[in-house]
């Protein structure tokens, strides 16, 4: 070969390249710079010289109190969810395939998973909020149940975000479950087992590796919402993702000037051990999937 | 041995067990139906509230009176066109930029395929909040550039329904042959535009369809990049309401989830017929899988 082929070639593989060039360019700046920028922010100081200050200040009080709180809140909604939403998978995946029942509730779920945020907070300020519709009721029964505002302090946050992890379960588990086949069920049956030994020997095994990757991303899931936790908690900041919007607003700890990249860093680093754990799980669920 | 004799019990079997079953299943369905649908009769419940126990519209009377709702709450109209606004311009470019990039990476640079994947599901382990801090300073120069409006935040929403949007199409393109398609097209004296618009989105229409709906939810429900980058949307403006009237931020929310509802259904419908034109063979009408790819990992 000489060089002047070899030149075409370099001309023929880098030309075409030029058809990418606009995702490139959104990507680039709306993607890898924001990136970049939280990543390298999270190691400067002030006056942009290098620092480990932005991350050891992680370790102060108020903000590990911050992550021990979401990590715990996104833990038992995760738990919650998982549970719950298999249980209504179960229900789903069981009933007619054609039937109003799976039709309804796939739907429903689609809706209700994607539809967290402020209006959910408002949902349930309407349900039972210091006015709300069960709170009303209740009071008229004598029954305080809106108490000293629980809804707007964490139990209020694990309330609101287990309704719309159990819509995300049932999406992300009903694959797995729609994976068993009838005839290992009754194949089981055949050789005389019970149903718990099939649920612990056939199915349990079978989903136990979807069931933890499901868990995983709900943990995902609610560790990086937003939303719900703003439009409700009206005192304090418990939670990472509050913690990071007062940082940016500008109230930030004495000398650590970019604390908010690196409690954006730390979230990051959670949120994609998690994934990856979570697509590692999923890629054992596949091969029964087929 | 599945013929043996032993086919009786079984038989008897599966027919309790199915008894149970369907038991069970009223049984969970009944408890989280309530729980699912206790907020949203909460919601209707109060907006309806009058004085002294009576029931009124008048909450729903002014949010259908767009002239009144103008004067008495300019930001919740402005956050709506926004969003209305944000919504068409975020399909468009999300289809505009994602459709030919990923048809031109399958015929002519393949070795890209794995770092596009890559980057697209790039943002579902980068959480809004995170995005967002690093997002500020760029806005800035957008700002510059462009002006402040809220119609700005297009860019960002791109990239957030990039995964999503990302897989709904790629389901699509690997479900037909784009490199003969494109080729036969080519050969007949067709143009790239051409085979873009008139050979390969008609080919993958339910797929368009699907990532367009995808978009459509994602950016009516986005509050997190709106609110700290200090642009309004209509949850932006969902948030601010309630701090002042709650009725009116109810009476929005419950609108929004409805009309979330109403377009799924639609959706259903739409990529329910296209599928049932071109099916082969049986299929799991409306599997979890037609959902899949609806399953949020960020999405608040």
């Amino acid at each position: 070969m000489t060089t002047t082929t070899s030149g075409r070639r370099w001309r023929t593989r880098l030309g075409p390249l030029a058809g990418v060039l606009p995702f490139a360019l959104l990507v680039i700046f709306f993607l890898v710079v924001p990136t970049l920028v939280v990543v390298v922010g999270s190691f400067l100081d002030a006056s942009n010289a290098p620092t480990l200050g932005n991350v050891t200040a992680l370790g102060e009080s108020i903000i590990r109190d911050a992550y021990v709180r979401s990590v715990v809140i996104s833990g038992v909604t995760a738990l919650l969810g998982a549970i719950f939403g298999a249980l209504l998978a179960y229900a789903v995946a069981t009933a007619n395939p054609n039937g109003a029942l799976r039709r309804v509730v796939t739907a429903a779920c689609g809706v209700l998973a994607q539809f967290g945020g402020v209006m959910l907070a408002f949902a349930f300020i309407a349900t039972v909020g210091f006015q709300g519709l069960l709170t009303v009721l209740f009071r008229d029964l004598g029954l305080d149940i809106y108490g000293s505002g629980w809804l707007f302090d964490t139990p209020g946050l694990i309330l609101v975000y287990t309704y719309f992890q159990i819509p995300l379960m049932v999406i992300v588990f009903l694959p797995a479950l729609d994976g068993l086949r009838p005839q290992w069920r009754e194949a089981a049956e055949t050789l005389g087992g019970s149903a718990w030994d099939y649920w612990r020997r056939v199915a349990g095994p079978i989903l136990r590796p979807s069931f933890l990757g499901c868990t995983l991303l709900l943990f995902a899931n609610a560790f990086s919402a937003y939303a719900t936790a703003k439009a409700l908690i009206s005192q304090g900041s418990p939670i990472v993702p509050l913690k990071i919007d007062d940082a940016i607003n500008g109230e930030v700890i004495q000398g650590v000037q970019n604390l908010g990249k690196s409690m954006a860093l730390g979230m990051v680093v959670v949120v994609a051990v998690v994934m990856w754990l979570y697509a590692r799980l999923q890629k054992r669920t596949a091969k029964w999937l087929r | 041995m599945g013929d043996a004799p032993g086919i009786q019990p079984g038989n008897g079997l599966r027919h309790r067990r199915r008894r149970a079953q369907t038991i069970q299943r009223w049984i969970v369905v009944a408890v989280l139906g309530t729980f699912f649908l206790l907020p949203l009769v909460a919601m209707a419940e109060f907006t309806t509230r009058g004085t002294q126990g009576r029931r009124n519209l008048d909450t729903w009377r002014l949010l259908v009176n767009f002239g009144q709702l103008n004067v008495d709450y300019p930001q919740l109209v402005d956050g709506v066109k926004m969003s209305a606004g944000l919504v068409c311009l975020t399909v468009v470019m999300m289809l505009v930029i994602l459709v030919p990039t990923m048809v031109w990476v399958r015929l002519r640079l393949p070795w890209l395929s794995r770092p596009l994947e890559f980057i697209c599901l790039l943002p579902l382990t980068i959480p809004a909040i995170v995005l967002v801090v690093g997002l500020a300073p760029v806005y800035a120069w957008v700002a510059y550039f462009l002006g402040p409006s809220s119609l700005t935040l297009v860019f960002a929403y791109t990239v957030l329904v990039l995964p999503y949007a990302y897989r709904a199409l790629d389901a699509g393109l690997s479900g037909i042959d784009v490199k003969t398609l494109s080729e036969a097209a080519r050969s007949l004296g067709a143009g790239w535009a051409t085979v873009m618009w008139r050979v390969v989105v008609p080919n993958v229409r339910s797929a368009v369809v699907s990532a367009s709906f995808l978009t459509i939810t994602l950016v009516l429900g986005e509050f997190t990049v709106a609110n700290l980058l200090s642009r309004n949307n209509l949850q932006v403006a969902i948030n601010l309401l309630g701090k002042r009237d709650a009725g009116v931020s109810v009476a929005v929310s419950l609108t929004a989830l409805l009309l979330a509802f109403a377009l799924l259904i639609v959706f259903f419908l739409v990529t329910g017929s296209g599928r049932r034109r071109r099916v082969r063979g049986a299929r799991p009408p409306l599997s979890a899988s037609a959902a899949a790819p609806l399953a949020p990992a960020v999405p608040t």
